[in-house]
């Protein structure tokens, strides 16, 4: 046991009522992972808008929600995307006071590792954009990346030696579960409806308006229709005969045994595709990088997580001996920029938050605080306004490959 | 790991294979007719669905072929491989599509 498992809070008795639906809301979001929990709480919050339904096809935060590696960092490249992932972890720094309840966001710090020559300039490179937006990042020196995480391997006598890392102080990880019931508790108390086993399996479209969607548990009428559906977002768009630039692909990751502290950092590599942080109670926490086919079977491929050992392994040889406990996978949506698309579509009140790809819990705050905004307003937020669906069109990529993708 | 069926070398390990995502995506026949619009959905857009996918492959450790597959992207079990050239078994796809809207 870690001195920190002591320290995990207990829950209140109660989180949330059991809500079954009503026959009309004024806002419908289809979802209840964590993006759209955080919209139903910033619409009522900010917005003065209650009455909302969130529909869940299963549990509660029961997809990529419960299944994310919760690394959380605003270091990436372009303008745009530092307005949303720092507006994000911004919001992180004081969520759990606003809350009310512990979240347990641990900013213990991220190294991006470059293992080679161009690495090394696009990380520096990417160090310098950070500071110019003032996004906390430094270089680090392989000794320097020793010192932040001893167990790394800095010998330059193996396959990809570590030349150097980005640090972000500031970044760190929370524990999703309590991040989902700390949004959802609030938004019940805010009289918001949550309701689970409620799979959406139609969108109602009169004269090129929303106005409600059909469902395994009946229809219901709404005014407004934002879809929070992560990895599903291109089947429920298809309802409408919205087609979109995304492909749904399973990511996975893996937890070992409980350990004593050994890894007080979050250490990620996208050249061999492993990141590992030290979950509370003392697991490693590992994730892989997406399965190449796209897939909506929440598993992948064995061999991607015999790879990510691999890595794992060659970056922390102290972990040979731990066992690994559990795997699973997620289904995540990916974009041609690896970037989101947070927005208005080509039917009014029907709203977009999709292609988070492999990186979206880190928005969580952000996106909802966005997307409220969106929704309320009919406007984009100025944090995702260039996130539009029509920048395919225009060109006005976002292309965050570098910084994003496979590893978040 | 799950065999993957080349219509040339029969069943070999998946780690053999390259994937080259939704098959039937033609180049535009006349691509200065094309507005961007048109152009966004030949780059960008593709077909996402839930169920039976027509996508394409290539054996890159083995006979080093491209070939056509329909794969259900739930149970990802491989429904029918078949070569480069005949028209999509689903008779779905952007082909279909563009036609349908010229
Ligand atoms: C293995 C893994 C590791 C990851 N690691 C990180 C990380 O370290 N950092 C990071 O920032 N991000 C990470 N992510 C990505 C992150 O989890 C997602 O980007 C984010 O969770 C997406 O938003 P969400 O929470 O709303 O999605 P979800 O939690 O997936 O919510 C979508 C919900 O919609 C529901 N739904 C779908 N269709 C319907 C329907 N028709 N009707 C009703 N409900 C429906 C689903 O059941 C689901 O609960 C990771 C993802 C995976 C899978
Ligand atoms: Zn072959």
């Amino acid at each position: 046991m870690t001195p920190d498992a002591h320290d995990l809070p207990d829950h209140p008795d109660f989180l949330w009522r059991n809500a079954d639906p009503k026959k009309s809301y004024d806002v419908v979001i289809v979802g209840g992972g964590g993006h759209g929990l955080a919209t139903a709480y910033y619409l009522a919050k900010n917005h003065g808008i209650t009455n909302i339904a969130v529909l869940e096809k299963g549990w509660l935060a029961g997809g990529n929600m419960a299944r994310n590696t919760t690394i959380i960092r605003s270091n990436y490249l372009w303008d745009e995307s530092s307005g949303i992932y720092e507006s994000s972890l911004k919001l992180w720094e004081t969520l759990e006071q606003d809350l009310d309840y512990p979240i347990l966001f641990s900013q213990r710090g991220v190294l991006n590792l470059a293992h080679n020559l161009q690495d090394v300039r696009d990380s520096k490179r990417r160090v310098y954009a950070n500071q110019l937006n003032g996004i906390d990042a430094e270089w680090l020196e392989p000794d320097e990346v020793a010192k932040v995480c001893p167990i790394v391997n800095t010998s330059p006598d193996v396959r990809y030696p570590v030349h150097g890392a980005t640090y972000q102080p500031r970044a760190g990880i929370a524990k999703h579960d309590y991040v989902a019931w700390g949004f959802a508790r609030r938004c019940d108390a805010y009289g918001i409806d949550l309701i689970q086993n409620c799979e959406v399996t139609g969108i109602d479209v009169s004269g090129g308006r929303v106005t409600g969607v059909r469902t395994t548990r009946g229809r219901i009428a709404a005014g407004k229709v934002a879809l929070a559906a992560a990895g599903h977002t291109s089947v429920l768009a298809q309802m409408v005969g919205l087609r979109l630039p995304l492909q749904s692909h399973p990511l996975q990751a893996l937890v070992s045994e409980l350990l004593e502290p050994v890894h007080p950092t979050v250490v990620m590599s996208n050249a061999v595709h492993v990141y590992v942080s030290q979950a509370h109670k003392g697991e490693l926490v590992m994730g892989a990088g997406i399965d190449s086919y796209n897939g909506y079977g929440q598993r992948g491929a064995f061999h991607i997580i015999e790879r990510q050992m691999a890595a794992a392994l060659e970056l922390f040889p102290v972990f040979a001996r731990a066992h690994m406990l559990r795997t699973w996978g997620g289904i995540v949506d990916t974009t041609p920029d690896a970037s989101p698309i947070v927005g208005l579509t080509p039917v009014e009140d029907l709203y977009l938050n999709c292609g988070w790809g492999t990186g979206g819990f880190k928005a969580t705050p952000g996106v909802g605080w966005a997307y409220a905004h969106t929704i309320a307003t009919g406007e984009p937020h100025d944090t995702n306004a260039p996130f539009t669906l029509d920048r395919f069109t225009t060109g006005a990529l976002v292309d965050e490959h570098g910084a994003a993708a496979v590893a978040h | 790991m799950q065999l993957i069926p080349c219509p040339w070398c029969g069943p070999r390990e998946e780690t053999e294979f390259h994937y080259g995502g939704q098959a039937h995506v033609e180049h535009p026949a006349d691509p200065h007719a094309l507005d961007d619009e048109q152009w966004a959905q030949y780059v960008f857009f593709r077909d996402n669905p839930k169920g039976p996918f027509a996508e394409r492959w290539a054996h890159t450790a083995g006979c080093r072929r491209w070939f056509n597959a329909v794969r259900d992207t739930v149970s990802y079990e491989f429904l029918t491989v078949y070569p480069v050239g005949p028209p999509n078994p689903l008779g779905t796809g952007t082909r279909e599509r563009q036609e349908a809207t010229a």
